[in-house]
């Protein structure tokens, strides 16, 4: 089971000027197994809302709730969030000096499941996930996203969402900065954990492209801290077509 | 860089006197008057700490065990007499500091550490001090030899209570591969002094490691001169001070010799109230030493409130013909950004600092090069780290 369920969210953020507000009341129920698509223009609150689903100590829930399975997240830590099941692919991920990738996913790995993984297998699944995102097995010796290009520290945000095996993954533009090959070893990263039993995932992404290859079951387009209007794919289709114009002037 | 006068720049010209960066040395006592700590080189060190060894402490008998292992074909023992004075200078000292020309003008011995010309020495040579008594206070001289194209590791353990003034000169042979490791895990009311002093022959590679953990003061001054073209030194340094502990190192690249390299890393870590370092990097480039590189760099992170990180690279440039020279240093906090990264994979706080801070050391510890210290290396980094930080975050109930 994996249920998310966000009402009603307010977040700020501390500015020179005193809080600003930059989430203005999310709605959103992602049901078992569904795969939900966010677009939005730049600075719409897109990464805000996925941060703050992560625990990002940057932002300040002001109002409303997020529940996984029932629990209300918002009360967890970070770490337990992800323990309680919630994955972020990063916009950006974050480097880590002198820590070794492999020795960054067996910690996680270890801290998720309460026990160390079993050393042959692990050592299995780790190659086999970077290799199926086209990453280099001595890869795992490297620093975590150190002089990583963007696609590569995009892949590693992907590898880890199979190795991990969240419930529940958040994906923030992980398509943006890619070139088509990328894009699609990616997708196909995203497709095989939703083809496993009943993950979430909430897609957020800037451009119609990656909807290609990643079929969403609904479509939310993201305007101004708040969901603006739902629908199926042909939503994505129609923006494809027309931008977000009509979303910004109304919102103006 | 900084900027000189002229008759600084005409002195240095001559490529003999010592550079502003550090005062005009001599071998005689009474030329040093004792520190007020106003002085440059003196102003981050707490005197009043010293037990009076920057001053006028007795140079008592030895509370200190001395012990070594000794490979095939390598000669150390303790000199006296005629033989311990002819050793003192032999890395082109000249002591800057009364500490330093008291430690070669008063001790009567020396322990000599002689590695023939050509000789691979396998194993490392483990110098082991286990300091007794931090009420008395004592000095010691130590000579290193490494004759041309030999290759060796020597490393000097500091352990126990000790309140000693040190001088250690080294002498790199031409075309000679030479790591030093200094190890100061002292007993916490240890006092440690020291002067490391090398000099660099032709075609030399000599690595210098200051490792400093515990004491309640150490003060290590390593300095590096180059005794012909093509030399290169390494200057590392990694070191963790607990609350009320006073770390510093200095160290002065003098590149004296055409063709030098000198890169030096230093990096630390601080916790808990009054934890100060100190870290004064000076390079010299004098006018002779045309086409030479240099880079230093000192990183340090402050891991809680009340701890204070000083740093200050000093890079003097006497000639525009260099093939390269950089600085940086930095100074910071646990970055949110990192942990936040590592907290949303699942990983607690506690741990994801301690990832961290693995993080920070492990690529100096590898730089270190020594595979039977760096273990060590590392418990050591984790004993420190759950001395302090893993028991604050207790302390507030932050612990999950
Ligand atoms: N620290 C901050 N101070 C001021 N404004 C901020 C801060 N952080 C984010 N914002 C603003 O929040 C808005 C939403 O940003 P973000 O969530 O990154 O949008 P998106 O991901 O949709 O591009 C932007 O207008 C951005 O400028
Ligand atoms: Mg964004």
């Amino acid at each position: 089971m994996s249920k998310l369920v966000i009402t009603d969210l307010h977040v700020t953020v501390d500015t020179e000027d005193g809080p600003k507000e930059i989430l203005k009341g999310v709605t959103l129920t992602i049901n078992d197994g569904e795969t939900h698509a966010i677009m939005g223009p730049n600075g719409s609150g897109k990464s805000t809302l996925a941060y703050s689903i992560a625990g990002h100590p940057k932002y300040t829930i002001t109002g409303g709730t997020v529940t996984l399975d029932g629990q209300d997240v918002l009360s967890l830590s970070v770490d337990e969030r992800a323990r309680a099941g919630l994955f972020l692919a990063m916009q950006y991920p974050v480097e880590v000096p002198g820590v070794s990738v492999s020795n960054f996913l067996r910690t996680a790995k270890t801290a998720l499941d309460g026990e160390a993984p079993k050393l042959r297998t692990w050592v299995k699944d780790v190659n086999a996930a970077l290799e199926q995102l086209n990453l280099d097995p001595s890869f795992g010796t490297r620093s975590v996203n150190e002089g990583f290009s963007g696609g590569e520290k995009k892949r590693h945000e992907i590898a880890q969402l199979e190795l991990l095996d969240p419930k529940v993954a958040v994906l923030d533009e992980t398509d943006s900065g890619l070139d088509i090959d990328a894009l699609k070893v990616v997708s196909e990263g995203v497709n095989r954990f939703r083809a496993r039993e009943g993950k979430g995932v909430l897609l957020i992404t800037h451009y119609t492209r990656i909807l290609r290859y990643i079929e969403p079951d609904f479509v939310h387009v993201f305007v101004d801290g708040k969901v603006a209007e739902s629908g199926g794919k042909e939503l994505a289709e129609q923006l494809e077509a027309n931008g977000y114009d009509k979303y910004v002037k109304a919102n103006a | 860089m900084t900027v000189t006068t002229d008759s600084v720049r005409s002195a240095l010209e001559q490529d003999t006197i010592e550079s502003h960066l550090n005062p005009v040395g001599s071998f005689d006592v009474a030329d040093h008057p004792v520190p007020t700590g106003r002085e440059e080189i003196w102003r981050f060190s707490p005197l009043k700490r010293l037990k009076g060894l920057h001053a006028d402490a007795p140079f008592d008998r030895s509370t200190t065990s001395c012990t070594w292992n000794t490979p095939e074909g390598v000669r150390i023992e303790g000199v006296s007499g005629d033989e311990a004075r002819s050793l003192r200078g032999i890395s082109g000292l000249v002591p800057n500091t009364r500490f330093a020309a008291r430690v070669l003008a008063e001790v009567p011995a020396s322990l000599v550490v002689d590695v023939p010309a050509d000789l691979e020495v396998a194993e490392p040579i483990v110098i082991s001090l286990d300091g007794k008594d931090a009420s008395t206070t004592e000095a010691g001289h130590v000579a290193m030899r490494f004759g041309a194209h030999s290759k060796a590791v020597v490393v000097i353990n500091h352990e126990g209570s000790s309140a000693m003034a040190a001088v250690v000169e080294i002498v790199v042979g031409d075309g000679a591969d030479v790591t030093v490791v200094s190890i100061q895990d002292w007993a916490d009311d240890a006092v440690h002094l020291a002067h490391h002093q090398a000099r660099v022959g032709r075609d030399a590679t000599y690595k210098h490691a200051a490792v400093s953990f515990g004491g309640d003061v150490v003060r290590m001054d390593a300095n590096v001169t180059y005794d012909g073209p093509g030399g290169s030194a390494e200057l590392l340094g990694l070191y963790f001070a607990d609350a009320g502990q006073h770390i510093e190192h200095r160290l002065f690249a003098d590149h004296n010799a055409p063709h030098t390299k000198s890169n030096v890393v230093y990096k630390g870590a601080l916790q808990g109230e009054g934890a100060h370092t100190v870290w004064i990097g000076n390079v010299l480039i004098r006018k002779v030493a045309e086409g030479i590189e240099t880079y230093e760099e000192n990183r340090n992170l402050v891991l809680t409130d009340g701890c204070r990180a000083d740093s200050v690279p000093n890079l003097e440039i006497e000639t525009g013909e260099i093939e390269g020279a950089g600085h940086a240093s930095a100074t910071a906090r646990f970055d949110d950004e990192q942990l936040f990264y590592l907290q949303s994979r699942g990983v607690s706080e506690k741990e994801a600092q301690r990832l961290v801070v693995h993080g920070f050391f492990n690529d100096l510890i590898r730089q270190v090069g020594v595979p039977s210290i760096e273990d060590r290396l590392l418990t050591t980094v984790e004993a420190e780290l759950a001395k302090n930080v893993l028991q604050d975050l207790a302390a507030f109930g932050r612990e999950s």
